[in-house]
């Protein structure tokens, strides 16, 4: 492993150096016939779960194929993606808003090649590379974070659950037949990195206990201020600590006061909280982004904790599998969980659900909380 | 032979979803063969030794990734995630493990040339692991060391002409969705304002001069398909001024059943032939919409273009031909003061190049953000903490019922000096000439 050279000069960094030139641009990736039509598209349709096409006033039809894509991937598998698109779809491709890989062709008979292609690629595990689906009333990928392959605040893994979680729901990534789509997603921690707090069904990292408080280090690692700052509710102070007989400048934390965000040790590194058994997963529920109907809804915690159970995280799937399974049966066509839920009243989705309700699901967090209990008689038994 | 055993791990290679353990062992086994006879600039086991740690991290259910990291390249403050693990001697090909964030063209379309060199450089220089894509909307390049960065961002720049993506209190990278290059209902051209300002504002987005980060997001219309309302801290909504419009005869074609609904979304359950009083009419959240003499009726003052009708049927409805953009601000997580959606700011805007009225928005709201805000307070906390009135005297917008779900309950309100006849500078003494102690 001998360093080779770029070009670049350390001994003169300034010379020659380019910047603020920016992404590349969009249209140099367009396939020609989106090209070509851009701005006259006048419908859609799905072909089958995955495949849909769009026509143009031109007549021109653009056909998509969307595959599941697992977002942490190796140039291998993104160099096996290019040489798809180069036997299929004259090189082009996309990426999806939910990490799938679209490929788009331009006319109905490369279709079924393509498809047949995509579905007949396994890894050596046995898993598809590129399974065909992720459209329509049905469930997409798994927006979702970097937990414990290179983050170091997560309470929970990522790549891990989310292959356990799609594993159990891949039947729905290729069907059509939920009421609505339904959109799951994953943050290790509660800086909810990406959409849990905006998706039908959410996973979310949580920590149980307070930071720990490496004193010897803390006021040479740490601005003081800013550990004390980052704390929701106001559970840090600042304190003299007797270390070595030497009284040495920290923090106190109050640990009743503390609900364990880790916001501290973000700002801190001699705050960690990472704890085998403390640690797990939360379940939301019920949030949307889109305006359809009902307007935008943040998930709410319907499951206030499951412990980590690498590698597959059997309860959390569980749980999971249940809400979908209920939701399924139970909604009307084109409504969202969400509405679901509100309409038949969050009691009846906890017992048709069979969650438990504990006292963690009540909000507690400042003036807002009271707007979530109930004002009113209106209630179900 | 495997360098680190990794049991737990090897339970996710089953199943049918694409294994991301399947995918990094092929490529640990691709470095080992080096069959293109790389002269690879970072270990070789790379992947080996994050498979290791990982499988360490699923058997103690913590991290193995030490506090932060601060590392990057001259001239910019931003664009790389410093990482180093905190078992280096076991785990020695990952002891460095920096990201690098390169910033994504628009909608995300890519040619398989193009990919194919970013993969040269990255498996030359890097781990050869990626994340299509960041939830930001950034190509990762996940896992090199310090002294390939500038290695790297030379080699992207001068031979690629590619530059990072944001990361840092600044202007992050902006996305957007497929918009008018793949969509009938897109409102306007996402990429095209996305890349116009991703380039205007290239400074503010490589050297973090704000409180904390700040996010575009561009979605065509309010499906948004780029989760612009939850994800952006400014957040452009596609939307349409006129009327939505309809083809009579498809409408028809929908109701004899020649037509599936929502474009076939719901083919994989028998709902019973498609009925547009249940399904369209009493969904509707205005209820303005009716049957007359076999023909959809709109009224298109009381619409919300929620998108619910033009969704259910793309072929008989279409969005107006008076188009513009929203703008919603103030979206975030949790951290610290609880979530938050955009809230509404400006009902309507022209989206026209040069973009110069969305423009003079963004930069006022920075103005006032980038003086008022406090350290590491989002605009929606700093919206919170002053009130959405500062915010429209920053921007010079009117306030608006629009700007509302619903005026105050409470009765707490703040009048300003010069509102009130005669000031506030009163004088006791004249007060007690009519009221006696």
């Amino acid at each position: 492993m001998a360093f080779v050279s770029s070009g670049y000069n350390p001994d003169k960094p300034m010379e020659n150096r380019i910047s603020d030139i920016g992404p590349k641009k969009y249209d140099q990736f367009y396939p020609p016939v989106v090209a070509k039509n851009k701005g006259t598209w006048l419908y859609h349709e799905y072909i089958q779960p995955g495949v849909y096409f769009h026509v143009a006033e031109s007549g021109d039809k653009v056909y998509t194929v969307r595959a599941g894509g697992a977002r942490l991937m190796s140039t291998t598998h993104i160099r096996e993606i290019c040489e798809i698109a180069e036997k299929h779809c004259d090189g082009y491709l996309r990426f999806t808003t939910r990490n799938n890989v679209e490929f788009l062709v331009d006319s109905e008979d490369k279709v079924r090649p393509l498809v047949e292609d995509l579905e007949s690629r396994k890894f050596a595990g046995g898993s598809f590379k590129f399974p065909v689906g992720g459209t329509g009333a049905g469930i997409t990928n798994i927006v979702h974070t970097q937990g414990w392959i290179h983050c170091h605040t997560p309470a929970t893994d990522a790549s891990g659950p989310v292959k356990a979680t799609m594993d159990v729901l891949f039947d729905d990534f290729k069907d059509h037949r939920l009421p609505a789509h339904l959109r799951v997603s994953l943050a290790c921690c509660l800086n909810m990195c990406g959409a849990v707090h905006c998706s039908d069904i959410a996973i979310l990292g949580y920590h149980r206990k307070p930071p720990l408080l490496d004193h010897e280090y803390l006021d040479k690692m740490c601005e003081i201020p800013l550990a004390i700052a980052a704390c929701p509710t106001a559970a840090i102070k600042p304190s003299k600590v007797e270390f070595q007989g030497q009284k040495v400048n920290s923090v106190a934390v109050k640990e009743e006061r503390c609900m364990f965000c880790g916001n501290c040790y973000t700002m801190c590194p001699s705050m960690p909280l990472a704890d085998t058994e403390g640690d797990g997963i939360v379940i939301m529920a019920g949030g949307k982004v889109s305006n359809r109907i009902s307007a935008p809804k943040f998930s709410k915690v319907v499951v206030a904790f499951i412990p980590n159970e690498a590698p597959r995280w059997p309860q959390t799937t569980e749980t999971i599998k249940k809400m979908v399974e209920v939701y399924a049966q139970d909604a009307n066509k084109y409504e969202r969980l969400g509405e679901w839920a509100e309409r038949i009243g969050w009691e009846r989705f906890f017992e048709k659900c069979e969650l438990p309700f504990t006292h963690h699901l009540i909000d507690d967090f400042r003036d807002p909380a009271y707007f979530t209990w109930r004002q009113t008689t209106q209630f179900k038994f | 032979m495997a360098k680190h055993e990794t049991p737990l791990l090897d339970q996710l290679e089953s199943g049918p979803w694409p294994s991301f353990v399947s995918d990094m062992k092929q490529q640990a086994e691709v470095r080992a063969k080096n069959e293109d006879n790389i002269d690879f600039q970072i270990p070789v086991d790379v992947v080996e030794d994050l498979l290791g740690v990982l499988e360490l991290s699923f058997k103690h259910g913590r991290t193995h990734w030490k506090h932060g990291g601060i590392v990057g390249v001259f001239g910019y403050g931003g664009g790389v995630i410093g990482r180093y693990c905190d078992q280096p001697e076991e785990f020695p090909g990952v002891a460095h493990f920096h990201t690098m964030r390169i910033n994504q063209p628009g909608g995300k379309f890519y040619t398989a040339e193009y990919l194919r060199k970013l993969c040269d450089l990255w498996d030359f220089r890097g781990s050869g692991i990626t994340n299509m894509h960041g939830s930001t909307g950034d190509i990762i390049f996940l896992g090199t060391t310090t002294p390939q960065l500038e290695e790297i961002f030379y080699e992207m720049t001068h031979n690629l002409e590619q530059d990072l993506g944001g990361s840092g209190s600044n202007l992050r990278t902006p996305s957007d969705c497929i918009g008018a290059a793949r969509c009938e209902f897109a409102c306007y051209d996402t990429q095209d304002l996305c890349y116009h300002l991703t380039q205007e504002y290239q400074d503010e987005l490589h050297r973090p001069a704000f409180p904390y980060k700040f996010k575009f997001k561009f979605d065509g219309c309010p499906n948004c398909c780029v989760a612009s309302i939850a994800r952006a801290d400014m957040s452009f909504i596609g939307t349409w001024k006129d009327d939505i419009r309809v083809d009579q005869e498809a409408v028809a074609a929908y109701i004899g059943g020649e037509i599936a609904p929502n474009g076939g979304a719901h083919s994989g359950r028998d709902w019973g032939p498609f009925d547009i009083q249940k399904e369209i009419i009493d969904l509707c959240p205005t209820d303005c919409m009716w049957m007359e003499d076999n023909k959809l009726m709109i009224d298109n003052k009381e619409c919300n273009r929620c998108m619910h009708c033009i969704n259910a049927m793309p072929r008989a409805l279409r969005i107006g031909k008076e188009t513009g953009l929203s703008i919603l601000v103030g979206a975030k997580a949790p951290i610290l003061d609880g979530a938050q959606m955009g809230s509404m700011l400006v009902p309507f805007v022209k989206a026209e190049d040069p973009y110069d009225e969305i423009k003079e928005v963004i930069e006022n709201i920075w103005d006032w953000w980038m003086e008022e805000g406090k350290n590491r307070e989002r605009l929606g906390e700093l919206m919170k903490r002053q009130g959405f009135q500062k915010l429209l005297q920053a921007t010079g917008l009117e306030p608006d019922p629009r700007m509302v779900q619903e005026p105050r309950s409470n009765p707490y309100i703040f009048w300003n000096e010069d509102e009130v006849e005669g000031g506030w500078t009163r004088d006791i003494n004249e007060f007690r000439k009519h009221h006696q102690r």
